[in-house]
């Protein structure tokens, strides 16, 4: 189906996310307005402003009764998604790169990066749901960059609320446990695939039963890895660096995106710029397919949670909502078709 | 201070000369003498003692050229006996690295006709001049056992005659064989590191070479095992005789000494080569053959033309330009051919004929002539001259004289039977360029010259293996160089028999097919004849055209038969058997979407991989065919029964590749359901969670009537 491209923001985007139900999409870019979006067709639902810097990330609660941003502007803002008013703001002492909800809504976490003479931290605020607008201004926790370690890029809840899963800018991955903050694990995950030099974890996405995660690296791999063993399950491999990933649901797919990096871009051309978004197939790890259409690298993607459709949001300014084909639900590897036949097969026998 | 009152036996006794610590006294005076700041002079006049002062004179300022000498006689002694100076003397520097200076400088100067000064380190004396320090007995040295390669030439043989290549990616080097449209198959492990620079097949295609800081490294037979070292410091260009004989290597550096004895052990140069940079090695032997200086207009140059080495067909002579001469070596000896240079002024540019030349009027059963051929810019009052010498006679077989010439290249063609001068010529008012094209018909008697007169200048040029018919691209020189503007012209010649007498008849050289408006700027025959591609390779403007220029006899002769874009292309190669053609993008041209692609000879991609970092892509080069004409006449009357059997093996191959990925992924699907089940309990808890949902209302008109009332 042709996607919807919505057209909303003035700069490249930042980071697209759905609701739980996959009826609201949420997306944030370079300028200072975060937008709500009705997924089915497009219409905008309405502007969040209120920052004052480019916004870095946003979440929403699974209630899609809150939805918080992080920005440059050393703020993270809590707003009502149905009114769009600004509830509280929490001061940080750098920029804020990512915000991600706990799976119950009631804590949120913040990553504070580290610049600015600021030590990298990921902070997490208890929300009170009740009130949105009285909020402590003190976290309930700060975890800071380990001494062995480099600065978070990018970080999340597990479903469970049990841990935080961490990216590094060293191509580490950790696991923290989400009430202490002790690290209970670490692990390099990226930059071990191929000789690159840029190895920063770009994003962090969970499967839907939250038990394994895919991180995707400027090393132009991205990586599925399991939660419990923290061990690395697949590799997936382009050949660009990718900015973004995600695990589909129903289908066994992975999407990845990203391109060439921004700055070179306007000496390539178009075809060799690598701005498709990618579907490796999860288990087999084989590219399956690619989606054109932006004409810069993808920055974000996201799935929406029936497995239905995604969105994209690419440097070059627009989100691109798609909805999957027939095709799409067709496509099966000949293992996996023989392996649905033994199943029909058995099944039959035993009615 | 009181005088010591007990000088008793007893107390002397009673005192341990061995319990009283004298190692602050022994510090305190301990003389320190290091021998490394001595040298020793062997080889000086022996002179009366009156001369003594003349002559400590001129040696001090001699020696102190390398280092500060230590004032007095201290700093430099001469021995006397009998009123006369032993013929040696002793130098102390005040560093000991000004002793290693003036032993690297003077060891061997000539101080005058009689004497030679040998200079030493004394410790190096102490150490091998000693008696008794080093036997005299001869010992036999050590031969190495031989040490088998294994065969080299095993790749011939593989039971399906597939070519090999090499892929060179990122830190990489892979040998494969090649499987034309499938995943090559790897020879050997591919080897991370394998080379600094590059690496090159020698070109019979027995050994593979890697390039190092150290050297060069040989590898080879069935495992491309290390085969053989050659050492040459920071070596850069490497270059190999036709026959794979001998080897010429290219450094910066001169070659030096080296500084440890283990260095030195392998140190495979002679006194005679340190300062050079230039070596060429025998490959049977591994050792080095001849080692030249580069000569001084070519040092600090910063693009070194390469090889600067050229060798006859047959490895029989070799060849080095020189300013005003050119240096003919028997490689036999390594001698000047004659003990003499050819003087030719002003030579710019040489090429040997890359086959022996049967001379027209030579007696039955001659050996083919080798044939180099040379030109010489124009100069006030001189024209300039492209000249066909033989060599070893030096006998100039023929000269062309030539006017307003700007430039010119020697095209010999692969039989040595022609030879295509381009001559870029200039106008009267030198602002333009157009071409002619001399050919000089080497086997015909007197060497005739035919020439072809055009209005472009020619850009490239080739010759089709093994014949007469040639390709040039080239273009009007209007003075407008705007790139945009496609205005190269490809133009397919062919020899035309003129008519005439038997024995006058000339063959001159006819267009057959022109085509203008292109921005093409490479031309590759295919190494059997008859297919030829035309690429353009421009940054970022790929394209490839496969030409047949045997297609139709009488009506289309030259055909195009497919064009492909690959627009990041920047190298192309032909397979030695001319069935594929191979083009890639190297990341040492092109920053992005690496890789390669490879084309049947009509022009069919068979294969399109990208690899990152991908490097070079390089042919295996093949021997000669030793099959006779009649062998190979019946290979292509039975060609259809051979290539039947290839279609089967093929198919063969191809299932199993598929059958192969079907069960990995098969295995791949079992583990990840495997892994799966440890959550299956996870997925149902996690269903429970499953919001409500919403049921929509849809309004459906089930039915409609229209009812029409009265």
């Amino acid at each position: 189906m042709r996607p919807i491209k919505l057209m909303g923001h003035e700069r490249s985007l930042t980071q697209v996310k759905y609701n739980r139900e996959g009826d609201l999409l949420f997306s944030v870019a370079k300028d200072n307005a975060a937008s709500i979006w009705y997924s089915s067709n497009g219409e905008r639902l309405g502007t969040l402003e209120g920052h004052k810097g480019v916004i870095w990330s946003i979440d929403v609660d699974p209630e899609t009764l809150y939805c918080a941003t992080g920005a440059g502007d050393l703020s993270v803002k809590l707003w009502k998604v149905e009114t769009g008013e600004c509830l509280y703001t929490w001061d940080s002492p750098s920029p804020v790169r990512r915000v991600h909800f706990s799976p119950d809504g009631k804590r949120l976490l913040a990553i504070a990066d580290q610049v600015m003479g600021h030590v990298g931290t990921i902070t997490i605020y208890d929300i009170n749901r009740e009130q949105g607008s009285s909020q402590s201004t003190k976290p309930s926790l700060v975890i800071e960059t380990a001494k062995d370690g480099a600065k978070a890029t990018v970080a999340a809840f597990t479903g469970d609320g049990k841990y935080i899963i961490a990216g590094h800018d060293n191509g580490f991955v950790s696991k923290y446990d989400a009430v202490t903050g002790e690290r209970i694990d670490t692990f390099q995950a990226h930059g071990i695939h191929n000789e690159d030099q840029n190895i920063t974890v770009t994003d962090v996405q969970f499967s839907p039963d939250s038990t394994y995660f895919i991180t995707s690296s400027k090393d132009r791999c991205a990586v599925l890895v399991d939660v419990e063993t923290f061990e690395i399950l697949k590799v997936y491999k382009a050949d660009a660096p990718m900015n973004t990933a995600a695990i589909t649901p129903v289908k066994d797919f992975v999407i990845l995106g990203g391109g060439q990096e921004a700055r070179n871009v306007t000496t390539t051309a178009e075809s060799q710029g690598k701005f498709e978004a990618r579907f490796y197939h999860k288990i087999f790890e084989d590219e399956i397919g690619r989606v054109k259409g932006h004409f810069g690298p993808l920055n974000t993607v996201a799935v929406h949670p029936d497995g239905t459709g995604y969105a994209s949001g690419g440097e070059d300014g627009f989100i691109r909502v798609h909805t999957y084909d027939k095709t799409y639900y067709d496509f099966l590897f000949d293992a996996e078709r023989s392996e649905r036949a033994k199943e029909t097969l058995t099944e039959e026998v035993a009615v | 201070m009181s005088e010591p009152t007990y000088l008793d036996a007893d107390i002397e006794k009673e005192i341990d000369l061995t319990d009283i610590d004298f190692s602050d006294l022994e510090e305190q005076y301990q003389v320190s003498i290091d021998l490394n700041n001595y040298v020793v002079v062997d080889g000086a006049p022996i002179a009366p003692e009156a001369k003594v002062p003349v002559l400590t004179k001129v040696l001090r300022k001699l020696f102190g050229g390398a280092g500060t000498i230590v004032e007095g006689e201290e700093g430099l002694f001469m021995p006397l006996e009998n009123g006369k100076t032993k013929g040696y003397l002793f130098i102390q520097y005040e560093k000991a690295e000004d002793a290693m200076k003036a032993i690297k400088q003077l060891n061997g100067k000539k101080l005058d006709q009689n004497h030679r000064l040998l200079v030493n380190r004394l410790s190096d004396v102490e150490k091998y001049g000693a008696e008794g320090k080093i036997s005299t007995e001869f010992v036999e040295p050590e031969v190495k056992p031989f040490e088998s390669h294994g065969y080299l030439k095993s790749w011939l043989q593989d039971p399906t005659g597939r070519d090999q290549i090499v892929l060179h990616y990122s830190e990489t080097v892979g040998m494969f064989w090649n499987k034309k449209g499938r995943e090559p198959e790897p020879v050997v492990e591919p080897r991370k590191g394998f080379t600094s620079k590059y690496a090159k097949f020698s070109p019979k295609g027995t050994y593979l070479f890697s390039i190092h800081p150290q050297g060069v490294q040989a590898w080879g037979a069935s495992d491309f095992r290390k085969v053989a070292k050659f050492f040459h410091n920071q070596v850069r260009l490497v270059d190999f005789s036709p026959t794979e004989r001998f080897m010429v290597t290219l450094s910066p550096l001169p070659i030096t000494l080296p500084e440890s004895a283990e260095q030195k052990a392998e140190f495979p140069f002679s006194k005679e080569s340190i300062g050079h940079k230039l070596v060429i090695w025998d490959l049977t032997t591994n050792e080095p053959v001849r080692t030249f200086a580069l000569p001084p207009y070519l040092e600090g140059q910063k693009e070194m033309p390469w090889p600067l080495v050229k060798w006859s067909y047959d490895d029989k002579y070799c060849a080095r330009q020189g300013p005003d001469a050119l240096a003919v070596y028997e490689t036999e000896t390594f001698q000047l051919l004659d003990k003499k240079l050819i003087k030719i002024d002003d030579i710019v540019d040489f090429e040997w004929a890359p086959a022996g030349v049967k001379l027209a009027g030579g007696q039955k059963g001659e050996a083919p002539a080798h044939l180099l051929s040379y030109w010489t810019p124009e100069s006030p009052n001189k024209t300039a001259r492209v000249a066909v010498m033989q060599i070893p006679s030096r006998e100039v077989l023929r000269t062309v004289n030539l006017f307003q010439v700007s430039d010119c290249k020697m095209h010999w063609q692969s039989e040595g039977k022609l030879l295509c001068v381009k001559v870029d010529r200039h106008t009267k008012s030198g602002k333009t360029l157009f071409t002619n094209l001399e050919f000089f018909k080497t086997t015909e008697k007197d060497i005739p010259v035919e020439k072809v007169e055009l209005k472009d200048v020619v850009v490239n040029f080739a010759f089709e293996p093994k014949s007469e018919k040639f390709i040039t691209i080239s273009r009007l020189d209007d003075g407008n160089n705007n790139p945009a503007i496609p205005k190269n012209t490809i133009t397919f010649y062919e020899p035309e028999a003129q008519k005439g007498t038997k024995k006058t008849a000339a063959t001159s050289y006819k267009p057959v097919k022109a085509i203008p408006n292109k921005h093409s700027n490479t031309i590759v025959w295919s190494p059997k004849g008859r297919y030829a591609v035309i690429a353009t390779i421009l940054r970022n403007n790929g394209e490839l055209e496969f030409y047949d220029t045997q297609f139709d006899d009488d009506k289309e002769k030259i055909k195009l038969l497919k064009t492909e874009k690959y627009t990041a292309m920047t190298n192309l190669q032909w397979d030695p058997s001319g069935r594929l053609l191979a083009a890639w993008s190297s990341a040492w041209i092109h920053a992005i979407d690496n890789g390669y692609h490879l084309y049947e000879f009509t022009g069919n991609q068979v294969r399109d991989q990208t690899v990152e970092q991908f490097k070079e892509f390089i042919w295996r080069p093949r021997p000669a065919s030793l099959l006779s004409a009649n062998d190979r006449k019946k290979v292509r009357t039975n060609l259809r029964e051979y290539s039947a059997q290839f279609d089967e093996l093929d198919a063969m191959e191809a299932d199993a590749a598929v059958r192969e990925a079907i069960l990995a992924r098969r295995k791949a699907l079992e583990k990840w359901r495997e892994y799966r089940s440890k959550y299956a309990h996870n997925e149902e808890a996690h269903s429970d969670v499953q919001v409500e949902t919403i049921e929509e209302i849809k309004e459906e008109i089930i039915e409609e009537k229209e009812e029409v009332i009265e």
